[in-house]
């Protein structure tokens, strides 16, 4: 493992210290350090069931890790309580792979959501800032009052988006940002997620199993298997990491070290 | 040798699942005296669990009432004893089954509803996008219907009542030929305050039995769309015999000797 690459604040703005998680005898997290900057973009990479998500939902405090700790700002969120836990996961947002839009609610309700459960925002002045929202991810007001369902998966994806920086979050998490659009889509997605993190100037942590979505949105790649953080560096040295785990991932190679581990 | 083993693991199983049913109402209640409060999503409850139950309640609560005064009449008429079919039908209404039949009709309708949708929100990860917007799930999700289910069953077997009693009088006046007048002042004769309150504070324990073995399965629900399937079945399988069990034990502690 290479050193964590040098952070661009003073401070990390996430640091994650020998997060360990397990399910009952099966270790999903063994171990995970990583560090992010201030303003950074860090995507981490690596294959299906890895334990990236498990990851991102013991930072969010969806999961509690088994040991290690993770700091937000330089607090410990793992060891705080639920309620002031939440007023430090609320700097977080965060787009699910599946977009996981509320279909009780109609797509301004659920761009205003964390608007409406924050403060407390009359309904007109939070669906200005949804449709403002909305605008940003290059959705007009005629969906705005259509259910989520009414949508095709593109532009529920837009849409989660649109509500994960909804609330001008410090930290954004993306989880598998470009899983099953079409590659055009993808990009535009990847597009809007650089937009929407430089646009804010907020963190973002994003995974993914695609390379080409990686490359576009990552300052830094991290690649996570077996539980721990095996390749960490700038997006530029992934193709000379003379990692083999590294270039077998990247170039979706069927032989390697990945594929006899799971031979094995 | 060790066959004690597989009991002890079932029973063990037993008690956690048990335990972790008791953990989750209780924090499901503690949450329901703590602010902030969900109004819009309470009434919108109210309405799914209690309005738009109504005609399926409604139904069964008439014809079980002409049932029970068909049935008590041909057993009664044999021992000249047809007065006490008013009697048998209200109080059979009010203290047994109007909260029974309403609660196990709900049980079906509602619970299965509510299993099946806060498990699809649980396996498209809408619950976890509830914590990530700073909105707490029990409060959200299962308070509000923890909320309807005690405050509108009691109003449905109210109405179950009312309808059921209806049934018998219509049967015992048109196809028995009693009178009408006399079979009213039957039904009140017998019948005590005591008889309806308890049936109401039923109906109250099934209503909250139904919404939390409805939430309770689908907030833990796992593995896609079988997955909400099982927890549907559950939530209305556990909630039907948890009525009935229930049921029993209110029994005894309000009219047990």
């Amino acid at each position: 493992m290479s050193a964590p690459a040098d952070a661009i604040g003073t401070e990390p703005k996430i640091e994650l210290r020998g997060l360990k998680k397990a399910f009952g005898a099966k270790t999903v997290l063994d171990g995970i350090d990583l560090s992010v900057g201030e303003g950074e973009s860090v995507v981490i990479i690596g294959g299906s069931g890895t334990g990236k998500s498990v990851m991102l939902k013991c930072i969010l405090g969806l999961l509690w890790p088994d040991a290690g700790s993770i700091c937000i700002d330089g607090m410990d969120v793992s060891a705080l309580a639920d309620r002031t836990r939440q007023t430090h996961t609320a700097k977080i947002g965060m787009l699910f792979q599946g977009s996981a839009l509320f279909d009780s609610l109609t797509v301004w309700e659920n761009v205003a959501f964390a608007l409406r459960s924050r403060t407390a925002m009359s309904r007109s002045e939070a669906r200005e800032i949804a449709l403002g929202k909305l605008a940003q991810v290059g959705l007009g007001p005629d969906v705005a009052d259509l259910s989520p369902a009414e949508l095709s998966g593109g532009m529920q994806r837009r849409v989660a988006l649109a509500r994960a920086i909804a609330t001008d979050p410090e930290i954004v998490f993306f989880d598998e940002p470009t899983a099953g659009l079409d590659p055009i889509l993808g990009d535009i997605i990847n597009r809007l997620i650089v937009d929407c993190v430089r646009h804010v100037g907020a963190t973002a942590v994003s995974i993914t199993h695609d390379m080409t979505s990686a490359r576009k949105i990552a300052d830094r790649i991290a690649m996570l298997h077996d539980g721990r953080i095996i390749w960490d560096g700038p997006a530029g040295d992934i193709d000379s990491s003379g990692n083999a785990f590294v270039d077998q991932f990247i170039h979706g190679r069927a032989e390697g070290p990945i594929g006899m581990a799971v031979r094995r | 040798m060790n066959f004690l083993a597989p009991i002890g693991r079932v029973f063990i199983a037993f008690l956690v699942a048990t335990g972790r049913l008791v953990a989750f109402a209780a924090v499901s209640v503690s949450h329901c005296v703590r602010p902030p409060f969900y109004g819009r999503s309470i009434g919108r409850q109210m309405i799914q669990i209690g309005y738009f139950s109504l005609p399926v309640v409604g139904l069964t609560a008439i014809f079980t009432g002409m049932v029970l005064a068909l049935q008590s009449y041909t057993g009664f008429a044999r021992l000249n004893a047809e007065s006490a079919i008013a009697t048998v039908v209200v109080l059979s209404m009010t203290r047994e089954l109007g909260p029974v039949l309403a609660g196990l009709m709900v049980a079906g309708r509602v619970g299965a509803a509510i299993a099946a949708e806060v498990g699809t929100m649980r396996v498209t990860e809408q619950i976890d996008a509830l914590t990530t917007l700073s909105t707490n799930p029990y409060k959200y999700l299962i308070v509000p219907r923890l909320i309807a289910g005690v405050a509108t069953l009691p109003l449905l077997v109210l109405v179950a009542d009312i309808i059921g009693v209806f049934g018998g009088y219509a049967v015992s006046v048109h196809s028995l030929d009693f009178n009408a007048a006399n079979y009213l002042k039957l039904t009140w004769e017998f019948l005590q305050p005591i008889d309806i309150v308890t049936g109401l504070v039923k109906a109250a324990v099934f209503g909250f039995l139904v919404t939390l073995m409805g939430c309770y399965h689908g907030f833990h629900s796992r593995g896609g769309a079988q997955g909400v399937g099982a927890a549907a079945t559950n939530a209305v399988v556990s909630s039907s015999v948890l009525i009935l069990a229930s049921n029993y034990m209110l029994t005894l502690a309000f009219f047990g000797a």
